[in-house]
């Protein structure tokens, strides 16, 4: 441990951080093996353990530091590099992994279609063998940030005469092959996030397809128990979150304040500072190799706790809680709502229950893996998925 | 930041209370001994404070005790609350002690931390850590008198560390049950696995310790809130599991309740919080056996651990469907046990009160 902080100390002192370029000042991190310190040699990383990266991140948070972006979508690198790293070749860990984390290249997750949210394992876009080559057909939607994505990840069907698990295989897109038409999808906050994308005759390169034929769902699997970590495992300071807007602002107006709010924001603070301990208690857990189920848990209470601080947020700004900031249509490059205002976040928030798995669905995962009830019963699992009904 | 995880010693312990405590003191003992004039099982509390020297945890090792701290404090409360144990625990190992430690006492505290005798605070149970120090007992010709309602396990107590008004000011004395003019009158409680009773002082011979009454009271209790925390994380764990156990094997319209979706949801909900009131006992039991951040953590672990032992007992209670209703079905111990400790040592509204103070969010 002190060895690696040696080593970033050595590195900040070979790498002055005022005034560097962000991508580049990053890509040298990368190669000093100082990324993902649990990476291999080669791949951002030192081979060395889990619990060895808290202590680099607070040394270069300390050295104020240039950081991944924050507010990109966690698609590139709470999802993909985790799943790279588990499934890919060393060819595409070469060619994926660093851009990915100087964020010279984003990354969208292609799995939601319009037949298939929670039932994912239902999707219909189809991957068919050309040689060296896939071509794929199908339309997905809710494409969060596809519009300035450089590549996704994908899951498609390469065999519909499996039960539905069974057929599907997981590919890395180029989104700018012409055959994706990326196209706006407008939200309830007035701006476009997330996208329908159309796949025409989409080729994929066999060299980008990611784990067997046919163990697409195995490899989808990992990706989505990442972005649940990913949520769940965020270590934050006490007031990090939305609470702290909240909390904020009834400090600096105490005009708003009303004795039915101050319980309520009491209240939702505790919660908003369970979750905080829930979630270091998470990363503390993995980082000792003792990897917890809290990270459903945290998604979840994340979701909840979100709506309800922002729906808070909305009353407790009373007359200027009418108003909005600005409905028009943009399609915005990366998840800024820190700037933004109480009602935008309101709206925003209720994604919160739906992106990355419904809360149903999670608690449908808990009671199934964490607390083993008894399953629902099930009429989907040993038919062909052309034979299922749509 | 805080250590949230358990240690290996911890874990332990841990297994080793349980062991004890699944041999000697299972639901159904309790619940056969909490009707009868004998609700403590006195020998089990020899065992677990003498013998394996749980009551003398939080003193240090050259006062006799093991030199422990609130880490390993809330793990045995863990697992008392778990099985409800009724025990003196909290009374004498971390109400009084604390007191005694604070004030500065090695006599008493000593023989609490040997097992020799069972002490208790005189404060009602209800007393929240920021309360007032009380003045219903006062210090009239070097002697006490007053009366105190709901004293935890005063029942089955030797000694009582007795805040008392003296000329000056807050007082902490040490008086001996079996002193001439002290009355104990057992009240019928709620939570039947832990009792409480009225103490009354007639002008009652004591001895006075030396340091900051008020201070060493406010210790006390707030060790006693954060703590009190992991015994409702017990009481949580114990009925998430058990209803867990008992919808998994009820069969109804063809199927075990268990698969029904609306009672799956539920106990996934009730998991998601149990995981959470993990992280927040852990938090507090850390502040308080390392010194910082110690106000806010108990305010915080109190506030959220009562009302989720709460829900998880009326959780469980409601999905035992006609069965948990019966006298024969442990679950209503555990619903005794969650709602008299939201009562106790401040209610979580209160801890939330003192939380806006702590956390500049006024009314
Ligand atoms: C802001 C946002 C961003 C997103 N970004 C992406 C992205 O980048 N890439 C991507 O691939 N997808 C993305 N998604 C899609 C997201 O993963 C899906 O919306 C989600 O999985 C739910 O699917 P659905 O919308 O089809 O709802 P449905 O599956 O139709 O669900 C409708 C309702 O039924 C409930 N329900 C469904 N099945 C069950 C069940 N078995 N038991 C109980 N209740 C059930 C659901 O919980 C929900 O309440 C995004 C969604 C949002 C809101």
């Amino acid at each position: 441990m002190t060895d690696l902080v040696a080593k970033v100390e050595q590195f900040l002192a070979e790498h002055p951080t005022a005034g560097a370029d962000p991508v580049e000042w990053l890509g040298a991190r990368f190669d000093a093996g100082l990324a993902w310190v649990h990476f291999p040699v080669g791949l951002g990383g030192l081979g060395a353990s889990r619990s060895a990266q808290q202590a680099v991140d607070e040394a270069f948070l300390a050295a104020n530091a240039p950081q991944p972006n924050p507010a990109a979508p966690v698609i590139g690198y709470g999802m993909a590099a985790p799943t790279i790293l588990k499934f890919g070749t060393d060819e595409q860990k070469q060619r994926f992994l660093r851009p990915l984390y100087t964020g010279e290249e984003v990354w969208c997750q292609l799995f939601s279609e319009p037949g298939a949210g929670s039932d994912l394992a239902t999707l219909a876009t189809r991957a068919v063998r050309d040689g060296d080559e896939w071509i794929v057909d199908g339309q997905k939607v809710w494409t969060t940030m596809a519009h300035v994505a450089r590549w996704a990840i994908l899951v498609a069907r390469t065999d519909p005469s499996l039960p539905k698990h069974q057929g599907l295989s997981y590919f890395v897109c180029d989104m700018t092959d012409p055959g994706v038409d990326v196209r706006p999808l407008r939200q309830i906050t007035g701006e476009a996030e997330f996208n329908e994308v159309f796949l025409s005759g989409v080729r994929i390169p066999d060299a980008h397809r990611l784990g067997a034929v046919g163990e697409g769902w195995k490899v989808a699997t990992t990706t989505l128990m990442n972005e649940r970590v990913t949520i769940g495992a965020h270590a934050a300071e006490r007031e990090d979150g939305l609470i702290g807007a909240v909390a904020k602002t009834w400090r600096e107006r105490p005009e708003l304040r009303t004795p039915g709010l101050h319980d309520r924001l009491l209240r939702l603070w505790v919660d908003a500072e369970a979750l905080r301990l829930t979630a270091e208690r998470l990363r503390q857990g993995l980082a000792a190799g003792q990897p917890g189920p809290e990270g459903s848990a945290a998604k979840l209470t994340f979701a909840t706790l979100n709506q309800a601080v922002t729906g808070l947020d909305v009353e407790l700004h009373g007359e200027e809680g009418l108003a909005y900031s600005d409905w028009t249509m943009r399609r915005p490059k990366d998840a800024d709502w820190a700037s933004r205002d109480a009602g935008f976040r309101y709206l925003r928030m209720k994604g919160n229950s739906i992106e990355g798995g419904t809360s149903e669905i999670l608690r449908n995962i808990i009671a199934d893996r964490i607390l083993q009830l008894p399953k629902e019963p099930r009429s989907d699992v040993d038919i062909p998925w052309k034979d299922l009904p749509r | 930041m805080s250590d949230l995880l358990y240690s290996e010693v911890e874990n332990d312990l841990r297994a080793s209370v349980r062991d004890l405590l699944t041999d000697r003191s299972p639901w159904t003992s309790v619940l056969a001994r909490v009707e009868t004039d004998k609700p403590y099982d006195l020998e089990l509390w020899r065992t677990l404070a003498a013998e394996m020297g749980l009551a003398g945890l939080l003193v240090p090792e050259d006062l006799g005790g093991a030199g422990a701290s609130a880490r390993e404090v809330a793990v045995v409360l863990e697992e008392l609350g778990r099985a409800v144990t009724p025990t003196p625990f909290l009374g004498s190992a971390v109400l009084a002690t604390s007191a005694l430690l604070a004030a500065g006492d090695t006599e008493t505290v000593a023989e609490l931390a040997a097992g020799q005798r069972i002490g208790t605070l005189a404060v009602p149970l209800t007393t929240a850590p920021h309360a007032d120090f009380p003045s219903s007992v006062r210090v009239e010709d070097g002697k006490l008198t007053g009366r105190v309602g709901s004293v935890v396990d005063l029942e089955v107590a030797d000694v009582v560390v007795v805040p008392a008004i003296g000329a000056d000011g807050p007082e902490l004395h040490v008086v001996p049950t079996a002193s001439a003019g002290v009355t104990v009158t057992p009240i019928t409680p709620l939570d039947l696995t832990r009792r409480i009773a009225t103490l009354e002082l007639a002008g009652v011979e004591s001895r006075k310790l030396s340091g900051d009454a008020a201070t060493a009271l406010r210790t006390a209790l707030t060790t006693g809130a954060g703590l009190l925390a992991s015994e409702q994380l017990g009481v949580a764990q114990w009925c998430l599991d058990a209803t867990t156990e008992y919808v998994s094997t009820r069969h109804q319209f063809g199927r075990p309740i268990g698969s029904f979706q609306a009672l799956r949801h539920r106990l996934a909900d009730l998991w998601a919080s149990v995981s959470s009131a993990v992280a927040v006992s852990r938090a507090a039991a850390d502040a308080l056996a390392t010194g910082s951040d110690v106000d806010i953590a108990v305010a915080v672990a109190a506030s959220f651990c009562s009302e989720l032992a709460v829900h998880a007992a009326e959780e469980a209670l409601q999905l035992h469907g006609g069965i948990g209703m019966t006298w024969e079905h442990p679950v209503h111990l555990y619903l005794g046990r969650a709602k008299s400790s939201e009562l106790a040592l401040g209610t979580p509204e209160r801890h939330r009160d003192a939380l806006a103070t702590l956390v500049d969010l006024p009314a």
